[in-house]
Order: C-alpha cells, then sequence, then structure tokens
C-alpha cells in the first residue's frame, strides 16, 4: 500500500527561503480574495502570477503530478455534475441567452454556462498552485513557529506540529493493522461486499482509534511532566526572522487585494460580463 | 489531568493526534457506497469519538486541522466550506461531552441516545445548512447541486457516525472502570 502524498522537500530558492509566517497570510489573504472575486480578469492575473511564483519555486513536477491527475478528476466530476443540476445557471448570472446547441430537454450547451463554469475552474485553480507552494515548501516544524508568530496560542501551533509529525506515524499503524487483519482473513478491499467491508473497516478502527486514545494519555502525561503549558510564551528552534523578501511578498498580496477589491466594487458586482 | 487556564494539556495533545488519525481514516477508511460522488467516511466516527471524549475545543480543532490537512497533502488545497462544515461537527458532538460520563465507564441506552441525538444535530446543521450555504455564498455553485450533495453526505455521515460512533464508544466504554463497581469484602 503505497500512497503517495504533498511532503516538504529541502531546496534552495527564493520560495523557501521565505518565512513560514510569510508563507501563510500570504496562502491565507489569497485564498479568501479568490474566494471573494469573481472577476474573470483579476481571477485570470492571479493564476498567471501564481504560474510564475511556481516556476520560481524550482519544485518537480514528480513531487505533486500525481495530486494534479486527482484534481482534475475532481473538476471534470464536479462540473458534470454542475451542468447536470443546473445547465442555466449561467444565463441566471449573466442574464442573456446565446445558445450554442441544443442537447435534449432542458439541456442546451449556452455559451454563458461555458463562461460561468470557466469562472469556477479559474477561482479553483488560483488557489492551487499557492497551495501547492505553501504546502510543498514550509518546514512543518518551521510551520509551528510561524503560527505562534501570527498570534494563534502556541499551544494549537504545538498541536497543529504534532498532528504533521504523527502523520506518518499513524499511517504505519494503521498498515500494521490492516496487514495483521488480512492475515487474519479480513478483507478490506473493493472484493468484499459493501456491509461486511463496512465491518471489517470497523475491526481496523477500533484498535487504531483504542490504541491513539492510549498514545494520547502517555504523550500528555508526558508533557506535564515536562512542565509544558507552565509559561505564557514560548520560544522556536526553528522560528526565521522576516527579510526584505518577505516585506516584498507581503507588498504584493496587499496590492493583489486592493486591486481585486477596486475591480469588484467598480464592477458593481462580483461578476464580470462580457455579455453587455 | 490537572487543569491549567481551564484548558487541559490533553486537550492539545488529542488535537495532534486526533488531526493525524482524521487524515489516515479520511484517506484510507472511507468507502465508495455505490451512490456516485458519496463515500461512507469512517473518520467521522473517530471525530465523534475524540469530541466526545475531549470535548468541543479538540472537536472543533480536530475537525479543522485533520480535514484541512487532509485535504492539504492528498488532494492539493483545502475545499474550505466542508473543512468549515466538518469543524462544526466535532464543535456541535463535543457539547455532548460534558453529558455523557463516558470516562466512568458508563455508556448505555439513555447515553447512546444522547449521543445520537447531539450527533443528528450537528450533522444536519453542518452538511444541510453550513456546507450548502457556504459553497453558494463562496463558489456560486448551483443551489440544487449542493444542497443535493449536503443531503446525501449529511445522511451518510449520520448512518456512519450512528453505528460507527456508537460502536467505538461502546468499546471505549468497555475498556474504563465503572464507577462504584468496587465491592467491599467482608
Amino acid at each position: 500500500m503505497k500512497v503517495q502524498m504533498l511532503s516538504y522537500k529541502r531546496l534552495d530558492s527564493p520560495i523557501h527561503r521565505l518565512a513560514g509566517s510569510t508563507k501563510l497570510i500570504f496562502f491565507a489573504l489569497w485564498s479568501v480574495v479568490s474566494m471573494i472575486t469573481y472577476d474573470t480578469r483579476s481571477l485570470l492575473a492571479m493564476f498567471l502570477f501564481s504560474l510564475i511564483m511556481f516556476a520560481l519555486s524550482k519544485v518537480k513536477f514528480r513531487d505533486y503530478s500525481f495530486v494534479l491527475y486527482l484534481i482534475l478528476f475532481f473538476f471534470l466530476l464536479n462540473h458534470i455534475a454542475i451542468f447536470l443540476f443546473s445547465p442555466h445557471e449561467g444565463v441566471k448570472i449573466y442574464g442573456t441567452t446565446h445558445e450554442l446547441f441544443h442537447i435534449i430537454g432542458w439541456y442546451s450547451v449556452t455559451l454563458e454556462q461555458l463562461f460561468y463554469q470557466f469562472n469556477i475552474m479559474l477561482k479553483y485553480l488560483t488557489v492551487v498552485p499557492i497551495a501547492l507552494l505553501f504546502i510543498l515548501t514550509t518546514d512543518p516544524s518551521e510551520f509551528a513557529a510561524s503560527l505562534n508568530r501570527i498570534g494563534v496560542n502556541y499551544k494549537i501551533s504545538y498541536a497543529v506540529a504534532l498532528a504533521m509529525r504523527y502523520i506518518p506515524d499513524i499511517q504505519r499503524d494503521y498498515q500494521n493493522i490492516s496487514f495483521s487483519a488480512q492475515a487474519r482473513g479480513i478483507d478490506t478491499s473493493r472484493k468484499e461486499k459493501l456491509f461486511k467491508r463496512l465491518k471489517n473497516v470497523v475491526s481496523i478502527l477500533l484498535p487504531l482509534t483504542l490504541s491513539s486514545v492510549e498514545r494520547i494519555g502517555v504523550v500528555s502525561a508526558a508533557m506535564e511532566l515536562r512542565g509544558f503549558g507552565r509559561h505564557k510564551r514560548r520560544t522556536w528552534y526553528n522560528a526565521k526572522s522576516f527579510t526584505a523578501r518577505d516585506y516584498a511578498a507581503f507588498a504584493v498580496i496587499l496590492i493583489v487585494m486592493a486591486v481585486s477589491i477596486t475591480l469588484t466594487v467598480s464592477n458593481g458586482s462580483r461578476f464580470y460580463n462580457p455579455f453587455v | 489531568m490537572a487543569k491549567r487556564n481551564g484548558i487541559s494539556i490533553s486537550t492539545f495533545v488529542a488535537v495532534g493526534i486526533g488531526s493525524p488519525l482524521f487524515v489516515i481514516l479520511g484517506r484510507f477508511g472511507s468507502i465508495p457506497s455505490g451512490l456516485p460522488d458519496t463515500n461512507i467516511e469512517t473518520t467521522y466516527a473517530l471525530l465523534a469519538l475524540i469530541a466526545v471524549l475531549y470535548g468541543p475545543i479538540a472537536g472543533v480543532l480536530v475537525g479543522l486541522i485533520g480535514h484541512t490537512l487532509k485535504d492539504a497533502i492528498f488532494y492539493g488545497s483545502p475545499w474550505f466550506s466542508w473543512v468549515i462544515a466538518s469543524a462544526l461537527v466535532g464543535l456541535i458532538i463535543g457539547l455532548a461531552s460534558g453529558r455523557l460520563k463516558i470516562e466512568d465507564g458508563q455508556f448505555g441506552g439513555r447515553q447512546i441516545l444522547k449521543f445520537n441525538l447531539f450527533q443528528i444535530v450537528a450533522n444536519v446543521i453542518a452538511w444541510l445548512v453550513v456546507a450548502p450555504s457556504l459553497d453558494i455564498f463562496i463558489y456560486a455553485e448551483p443551489v440544487n447541486k449542493v444542497f443535493a450533495q449536503g443531503v446525501v453526505a449529511g445522511a451518510a455521515n449520520i448512518v456512519t457516525v450512528g453505528i460507527i460512533g456508537t460502536l467505538l464508544l461502546l468499546a471505549y466504554s468497555k475498556t474504563r472502570t465503572r464507577q462504584g463497581s468496587l465491592t467491599k469484602e467482608v
């Protein structure tokens, strides 16, 4: 059971050299902007910009290619679902009808619908490169320090650091339990019938969660004994301080926010309408 | 555990270990139900267990951090409307935590009923109200599509948590010593 997941790789690039907190703030604000705006022009500009940053980061294609395929697959499903449920959503939003061709019943392809679905895709695509960059170029242990720096309580930051650190451990536990279950003839693959399969998954779930609850007890006792949480603040071994590069990144995200909000406001609507 | 500043350390450790569990079960523990685009997500049974054992703060944080990490490392980008819905499920089920004395090994008919009442309310609010509304507000997706998705996801999660979550809690309560189970020898 070899499963690929996105993970940090140490590289040297302008993006890698940014402090973790800079990248976190950039990613958060970028997501907010792309959620608010539906303006095709600013979404396109943002998408192009994110691609440039992606190129700057020197991350290798094979480190994230599998995710790309997954994303494309979900895109396809989602867009088919949108069209099946509401083939005239675009007409409703943009107020005009330019029918291209008729399919069957109330299903027909309109320019408006195509443009609307193109916008949904774009909206999602503008976040993907930045999200990928954030995951691929941020050292997990520096990440905890940066969460704390932007004002998140250090105990929560520490919990996030623990979470990232335990993912491989829990995955190994899951595999061990799953293998030993399979050795006893408990099959959780698609060959089994739904109900039986569910029952078999529960037989993996049970030892996994109960042993994890046990582990929570042990780890919290250990941390309690070492005086974790005694003081209001703590320092971080991996903290990075801000450099000129970080301030430049902040400037960029502020400009992006300002421009796209101005566009939305001056447009009078979240949607850019090329049809009128 | 000793309490300091109101929140015990075990709450944060529960978040630190519960979130990766949510991630791994979210990836490997979801079974396609046969209907397209709907899975039986066993990971929500785990979220319910953590929320009941460690309270609403642990619940909301495991939902939030676990779902964000799962989306981020396996799918490349978090889908925020559903992340927020997961956090809400953890929060509301966590509110039941104080009313169930599961640490004392008591998990009988009344507690099972109470737990399921909370989980149904949590799932209905999260998947039938919050997630679709956010999808419409953020992504401007078609109304009927997101509500159809919400109804299916909500129903699947209610059944999953109702059956597997209850089983997990029963199994856990059996590992605890019952309060007042000692008898005096004469």
